[in-house]
C-alpha cells in the first residue's frame, strides 16, 4: 500500500479540472481550409501555388522542431542537418534503391531519425548552452560532409533532377508534378504531422516533456526517465525535419548542402520564436507563414529583406520573447480586464 | 532489519571529503531526524541516499536491495521520495497538474504519446485526494508559482506523497516558514508519520524533537551521536554543541 492510498478512501473530486484538448483542433481545420483553397486564391492575390507548397513544408519542419524547442525546452540549433539528411535521403533512395514515393519518403524519415538518434545519444545528458553547442557542432559536421562527400552527395551542386514521383494509392496513382497537386499532397502530410504533434503535446509523454523543460531535477525525482524522454523527442523531431526535407527535395527536385548550413538552421529557430512557439502550439505555423511571406514579398522589393526581418526578430526577442502568440495572449488578457472593468462600472 | 540502511557511506568532491563514513538505519514506520550544523554533510548525505550523488564508497540498501549507484528515477520507482531544501516544483503548471504527473500510474505510462492526460479523471481524483491530505483542497487551479510560501512547501510534499513512496525524505521542510506555517507542517508530518517511514533533516530543534522517534547527529561528515530525543538531550557532546538547546 502506498502513502497516497489512505487518502483514496476519501474519494475527493477536484474543485477544478483541466479542459481536455480538442481531438481535432479548430486552428488545424482553419489551416486546412486556407491552404486547401490556396491553389485558387493565391494567384488572385498575385502569388503562386508553389509558395503554398513551401509554406506548408516549413510549417511541418517548424511544428516538429517546436516539439523540441518550445515544448521540451531543448535548444537544438543545428536542426537543418536533419532537414538536409531527409532531402538527401529522398534523393539517394530514389536514385540508388527504388523510385517509389512512399519508400523514398520512408527512407528519408528513417535516415533523419537514425541520425537524430546518434546525435541524441550524445546530447541528451546535457542542458542549456552545452546542449545548444553540441547540436550546432553536429549540424556543422553534417553540412561539411554534404559538401565534401562528392561521390554520394554531389558536393556543392547537390543531387539534381530528382523526380516528383506519383502518389500510388493502390487504386489510383496521383501525379504530383503540378504545384497544385503537390500542395494538396503536402497539405495532407502537414495535417497529419500537426495532428500527431498536437496529440503528443497533450499526452502523458508530452506532459513529461513539459515537466522536464520546467524542472529536470524534479521530473527525475518523480521517477521519469529524463534521458530517454529527451532522446526520444529529439529523434521524433529529427524524423519530422527529415520528412519536411524530403518534401522540400520533391518540391525543388533537388537536394543541396545549403539547407544544412548554420544560417538555414537559424531560420527555423526564428520562425518558432517570432510566431511564439514558446507559449503556443500554433506559434511555429504563424512564424513559418510570416517568414516565407516576408522572404517573397519583402524580397521582391529589397535584397536586404533578411536584415529587416532580423531587426523585427531582435525587437521581439528583446521586448516580447513569447513572440506574436505572447502578444496575442496579452491582448486577450487586456480585453478581458477591460470588459470586466466596464461590467463593474455598470 | 531496517527498511533503509546506509553503511560506510563516503563521498568526496575533489580533495574535500564531505562524508567520511556514514552509517544510518531507518526502521519501517519510524520518523528519523537528522541534525547537525551547516556544512556538516546532511544534504550531501540525502543526495547520496536518494541517488542525486553517487557515493564513492559504501552500501545503500532499501528493503533488502542494494540501490547504491542506481539512478534517481530508478530509486524513486522502488518507493523512495524526497523533497528539496530549495522548493522544486513545476511552477508554470496548476497545482492539480503538478500532482497528477507525480502519480505512479501516470508515470508508468510515460510512453503513451497519444491519449490526452487531461481526460484522465481518475488521476485527477487521486491528485485531489493527495492535495486534500496536505491542506491544499480548493487550490487546484492556482499556478504553483502563485502559491504562498507555506503552500508551496505543502505542494512539494504532495508531489513526493503522490509518487507513492514507502519512505519519504524531507530536507529542511520548515525552512522559510513562520511559526504558523511550521505548526501546520508539524501537524501534517505527524499525520504522515502514521503511514510512512520518514527521514527529516531539520534545523528547528523544537520541531524535530517533538516529532522524531530517533535522531542522528551528523558533524564533519560522520554520525557523531544518535538515539531517541530524550537520549540525545542527555548526550554531553550534543549538549555542549548547543544543537539541542531548549528543544521543548
Amino acid at each position: 500500500m502506498t502513502a497516497a492510498d489512505p487518502a483514496v478512501a476519501g474519494a475527493t473530486a477536484p474543485a477544478w479540472r483541466p479542459s481536455p484538448a480538442a481531438l481535432v483542433p479548430g486552428p488545424l481545420v482553419a489551416l486546412v481550409a486556407i491552404l486547401g483553397t490556396a491553389w485558387w486564391w493565391l494567384p488572385k492575390v498575385g502569388l503562386y501555388p508553389y509558395l503554398g507548397v513551401e509554406v506548408a513544408i516549413w510549417m511541418i519542419y517548424a511544428t516538429g522542431y517546436n516539439l523540441l524547442l518550445g515544448h521540451s525546452g531543448l535548444p537544438s540549433f543545428g536542426h537543418g542537418a536533419f532537414f538536409g539528411i531527409g532531402a538527401y535521403g529522398y534523393g539517394l533512395v530514389q536514385r540508388h534503391v527504388v523510385a517509389s514515393l512512399w519508400l523514398d519518403l520512408a527512407g528519408a524519415v528513417l535516415a533523419a531519425a537514425l541520425a537524430g538518434a546518434l546525435v541524441a545519444a550524445f546530447v541528451s545528458h546535457r542542458r542549456g548552452i552545452y546542449y545548444a553547442l553540441l547540436t550546432i557542432a553536429f549540424g556543422q559536421v553534417a553540412w561539411f560532409v554534404s559538401i565534401k562527400w562528392h561521390s554520394v552527395t554531389g558536393g556543392e551542386d547537390g543531387l539534381l533532377n530528382l523526380k516528383r514521383l506519383p502518389a500510388d494509392l493502390g487504386v489510383v496513382a496521383v501525379d504530383l508534378n503540378s504545384n497544385e497537386a503537390l500542395l494538396a499532397f503536402v497539405l495532407v502530410v502537414l495535417a497529419l504531422v500537426v495532428l500527431g504533434c498536437w496529440r503528443i503535446t497533450h499526452s502523458r509523454y508530452g506532459r513529461a516533456l513539459a515537466c522536464i523543460r520546467q524542472n529536470e531535477v524534479r521530473a527525475r525525482f518523480l521517477g521519469y526517465p529524463v534521458w530517454r524522454c529527451k532522446a526520444s523527442i529529439f529523434v521524433i523531431s529529427s524524423a519530422i525535419a527529415g520528412l519536411a526535407g524530403a518534401l522540400f527535395a520533391m518540391a525543388q527536385q533537388s537536394a543541396y548542402p545549403n539547407v544544412m548550413s548554420l544560417h538555414q538552421s537559424g531560420f527555423v529557430v526564428m520562425m518558432v520564436l517570432i510566431g511564439g512557439g514558446l507559449v503556443s502550439f500554433w506559434g511555429p505555423i504563424v512564424g513559418a507563414t510570416l517568414f516565407i511571406l516576408a522572404r517573397d514579398l519583402l524580397g521582391a522589393y529589397t535584397e536586404t529583406w533578411l536584415l529587416w526581418f532580423g531587426l523585427v526578430f531582435i525587437v521581439l526577442v528583446l521586448f516580447k520573447p513569447e513572440g506574436l502568440a505572447g502578444l496575442g495572449r496579452d491582448l486577450s488578457a487586456w480585453r478581458r480586464r477591460r470588459a470586466m472593468a466596464r461590467a463593474d462600472a455598470r | 532489519m531496517a527498511l533503509f540502511e546506509a553503511r560506510g557511506l563516503h563521498k568526496r568532491f575533489g580533495d574535500r571529503v564531505v562524508l567520511e563514513a556514514i552509517d544510518l538505519a531507518f526502521d519501517a514506520g519510524t520518523l528519523t531526524g537528522i541534525m547537525g550544523p551547516n556544512g556538516a554533510g546532511k544534504t550531501t548525505c540525502f543526495h547520496c541516499l536518494t541517488g542525486y550523488h553517487r557515493p564513492d564508497r559504501g552500501r545503500i540498501v532499501f528493503d533488502g536491495e542494494d540501490i547504491g549507484g542506481l539512478r534517481p528515477h530508478e530509486i524513486v520507482r522502488r518507493g523512495v521520495a524526497r523533497s528539496f531544501q530549495a522548493i522544486n516544483l513545476f511552477d508554470a503548471d496548476t497545482v492539480l497538474d503538478n500532482v497528477v504527473v507525480a502519480l505512479p500510474e501516470v508515470r508508468r505510462r510515460v510512453a503513451d504519446a497519444w491519449g490526452d492526460l487531461a481526460r484522465d479523471s481518475g488521476a485527477q481524483d487521486r491528485a485531489a485526494e493527495v492535495l486534500a491530505r496536505v491542506g491544499l483542497a480548493g487550490r487546484e487551479r492556482a499556478r504553483a508559482k502563485d502559491l504562498a510560501y507555506g503552500e508551496r512547501r505543502a505542494l512539494e510534499i504532495a508531489l513526493a506523497l503522490a509518487s507513492g513512496p514507502r519512505i519519504l525524505f524531507l530536507d529542511e521542510p520548515t525552512s522559510g516558514l513562520g511559526a504558523d506555517g511550521t505548526a501546520r507542517l508539524g501537524e501534517l508530518v505527524s499525520e504522515l508519520k502514521r503511514t510512512l517511514t520518514m527521514v527529516v533533516i531539520e534545523h528547528d530543534m523544537r520541531f524535530l524533537f517533538g516529532l522524531a522517534d530517533t535522531i542522528a547527529v551528523i558533524h564533519w561528515g560522520q554520525v557523531i551521536a544518535g538515539g531517541t530525543p530524550r537520549e540525545l538531550r542527555d548526550n554531553p557532546w550534543v549538549a555542549r554543541s548547543a544543537l539541542a538547546e531548549d528543544p521543548c
